[in-house]
């Protein structure tokens, strides 16, 4: 899967995980930089991410992301 | 056969909730829509929404968006106040706003209220904990395997007891407390076992494997719901029914702790729902049956007693079979039983006086509506007959227009989505549970007879139902053409099988039906009607022959009863008219020949607004039409098959 596809629907997955249509994604964002991006809304993304992409992530991919560009990353070489 | 799309009988029936109609398209903004809180009637927008087979994501959306408009302070009603308490073990924040928004489908505004993450024990036993405080109408104890510590302990009879007696006793001490403390009622949990086998297919035998504590648990957790007012859950059969391995999943439990796998907290949801539904009084009691291709297979006034099919050891007839023994183990636990289908009222009474294979029988039947009215103004009736709410009421049929027309009209009633393989139909039905009960008694035995069932027959007061715009959703289009090759066998099938909606019932072979095709003198005509819910092919048959040199006489005119309703009528007269009008013919002449069949369009060219030129002694009847007559509007598109005939 293209990057650009990746970002595409992976932004239409956290507009609807955080009710926020405005949000845009870049390689670096991160939790601070989202609002209401707290431990629980993390595991509703990593299940709305996981089913929007037909991908299974193991609880270590999770653990060692550090901001939405290796998410992504992680995302394009699964899909 | 190719095994056809989408049917949903197994797992999939259960975990996609596929008794309700698809999500509609434009869901988030539908629940933006609601979250601005615009328009009124929040309550009953909201419910609306949520009777679609939401997913998790979905229902977790709509959750939330309820959540905001009860924090505002806005009004649910009709939606009814409840407090569920939630305790348990792992993640169960994540369940919450499902349970919120699948709580909406069975008429409640749900309220949670959670405590700490693994600390059910504290807010269970402390009178001030958050949970106590809160007042709550009912706990459910979401506590699974792991949340009651069963330690397995193969072959050692005397721990196992132990393990299964301690894990009761914790079950006992936080119900006590909890009845003490905020006097709440409890929703028990049955444990779903995991699937991984230690020796094998001994496990379910051998004491203190993780198996046999988990049947011996549920065992007790069932004894202590029937000694008591608590409530059961039965997540053990829930969990069996879509599949344990799916139930369990090792991978997001250690992700985030989640005890079962977030694509069935759907399903999870809705029983919770309908628990607490029932608790509020909010279970179906009525069980309202179309008949043909419904209770039976085939339709009675086309194939008549011996064509339709019901019997035992013919795979159709078993399935319809299976409705109807399903219809009475309901209605032997007080579910009232009702019928609505559109037929003449004799003909449709057959088969439940005189059919050896019909299990349903009058006597079992409360009210029996068998017309030719629409079927919500039939509901409506029988509603005000049994005294009882639409939002009591379930209605079957393999119909999806008819299904499509209850839930516009009366959205209150169930209407459970079917599959086209009748095999589904009993299944389907049963999955969607309607009827949850959360106890059962002697007057619930007696309450079916109690509305005595003797197949009343009700007639219909005040105006029917305005299908107009209903119609217009249904984006329906006829197609008109001559009878040709292609068309020839379908015609003359029809043409041999049409009873009821039949004018004339004259009957002719394929090779007579060939030579109407070559007669320049005779005008034949086929319609086609397709809508969205898609094909239902040739389903009218008119020959017209030019009997004057002005005048055309419409030798037959038949029609599948499936379409009634639906202005078909309107538009094959205004098609014979327009052709007529091109044809230089001034004059429509129409004949009715009574047979025992076809009372049903003895009044038809009447209603078409023909004139009545005379009456035969046999009941036959002659009218006549003026070509020049102005045509309806009609709810549909036509189109034509042949290129030559396009009318001005």
């Amino acid at each position: 899967m293209e990057k650009a596809e990746v970002y595409s629907k992976l932004t239409a997955v956290f507009q609807d995980v955080f009710d926020e249509d405005d949000l845009t994604l870049t390689p670096h964002t991160t939790a601070d930089d989202v609002d209401g991006w707290d431990s629980l809304s993390h595991i509703r993304l990593v299940l709305a991410v996981s089913k929007a992409f037909g991908v299974k992530f193991s609880a270590s991919e999770i653990g060692g992301l550090k901001n939405v560009g290796e998410f992504a990353d992680l995302i394009e070489k699964k899909a | 056969m190719l095994p056809k799309k989408g049917t949903a009988v197994s797992a999939e029936l259960y975990r996609e909730l596929a008794w309700l109609p698809k999500p509609p398209s434009d869901f988030s903004i539908r629940c933006k829509e609601l979250a601005n809180g615009s328009g009124g009637a929040v309550g009953k927008k909201i419910r609306a929404l949520a009777t679609h087979a939401l997913d998790e994501q979905q229902l977790s959306r709509l959750g939330r968006t309820i959540r905001s408009l009860q924090l505002g302070g806005v009004s649910l009603a009709p939606l009814a106040p409840f407090r569920l308490g939630l305790i348990g073990n792992g993640t169960l924040d994540l369940i919450v706003p499902v349970l919120v928004g699948t709580a909406a489908r069975h008429g409640i505004a749900l309220e949670c209220i959670t405590g700490a993450y693994d600390q059910f024990l504290q807010d269970a036993l402390q009178p001030d904990s958050l949970l106590n405080k809160a007042r709550p109408d009912a706990v459910l104890l979401a506590l699974d395997h792991r949340g009651l510590s069963l330690q397995i302990c193969p072959g050692n009879e005397q721990l196992a007891t132990e393990a299964v007696d301690a894990a009761i006793g914790l079950l006992d001490s936080i119900r006590a407390s909890i009845s003490r403390n905020s006097g709440a009622l409890c929703i028990l949990q049955t444990l779903a076992a995991p699937p991984e086998a230690l020796f094998g297919s001994f496990d379910r035998a051998l004491a203190g494997t993780s198996r046999n504590l988990v049947d011996r648990v549920n065992q007790k957790i069932s004894q202590a719901v029937l000694q008591s007012t608590d409530m059961l859950l039965d997540v053990a059969g829930i969990a069996e029914t879509v599949g344990l391995a799916d139930w369990h999943s090792p991978a997001q439990w250690n992700l985030a702790k989640l005890p079962f796998a977030d694509a069935l907290v759907p399903l999870y949801a809705e029983h919770v729902a309908r628990i607490i539904g029932a608790m509020r009084g909010k279970s179906r009691r009525v069980l309202v049956l179309d008949l043909d291709n419904t209770v039976w297979g085939g339709v009675i006034g086309d194939d008549g007693m011996e064509g339709i099919q019901i019997a035992q050891g013919d795979a159709t007839g078993e399935a319809h079979l299976a409705v109807q023994q399903l219809a009475l183990t309901l209605r032997a636990r007080g579910i009232v039983l009702a019928v609505s289908s559109k037929n003449t009222d004799s003909i449709a009474r057959r088969p439940f006086k005189e059919h050896p294979d019909m299990l349903l029988k009058e006597e079992h039947v409360a009210v029996f509506q068998a017309n030719w009215n629409d079927k919500a103004t039939n509901i409506r009736a029988i509603a005000k007959e049994l005294a009882l709410g639409l939002d009591s009421f379930v209605f079957l049929d393999d119909n999806p227009v008819e299904r499509g027309l209850i839930r516009q009209e009366i959205p209150e009633v169930a209407v459970p989505e079917l599959e086209t393989d009748p095999a589904s139909y009993a299944r389907t039905l049963a999955a969607a549970g309607y009827f949850e009960a959360i106890n059962f008694s002697e007057e619930d035995r007696a309450r079916a007879e109690m509305y005595q069932a003797n197949a009343r027959r009700l007639s219909l007061q005040g105006q029917a139902t305005d299908l107009k715009s209903y119609l217009r959703s249904l984006e329906m289009r006829i197609v008109f053409g001559p009878f040709d090759r292609t068309t020839r066998a379908r015609v003359t099938q029809l043409i041999n099988k049409s009873n009821q909606f039949n004018l004339t019932t004259r009957r002719y072979t394929e090779s007579q039906v060939e030579q109407l095709e070559a007669d320049d003198s005779v005008m034949t005509l086929h319609a086609r009607l397709i809508d969205k819910f898609g094909d239902n092919g040739i389903i009218c048959v008119i020959i017209c022959s030019a009997t004057r040199n002005d005048t055309w006489t419409i030798d037959s005119w038949l029609m599948s009863c499936r379409v009634l309703g639906r202005c078909v009528e309107q538009a094959v007269l205004a098609e014979i008219v327009l052709r007529a009008r091109a044809a230089g013919i001034t004059t429509l002449e129409g004949i009715y020949l009574p047979t025992d069949r076809n009372e049903m369009v003895r009044e038809h060219y009447g209603k078409l607004g023909f004139t009545r030129l005379d009456d035969g002694t046999d009941g036959s009847s002659r009218w006549q039409l003026r070509t020049d007559v102005e045509l309806e509007d009609l709810p549909m598109t036509v189109q034509r098959e042949e290129k030559q005939f396009e009318p001005a």
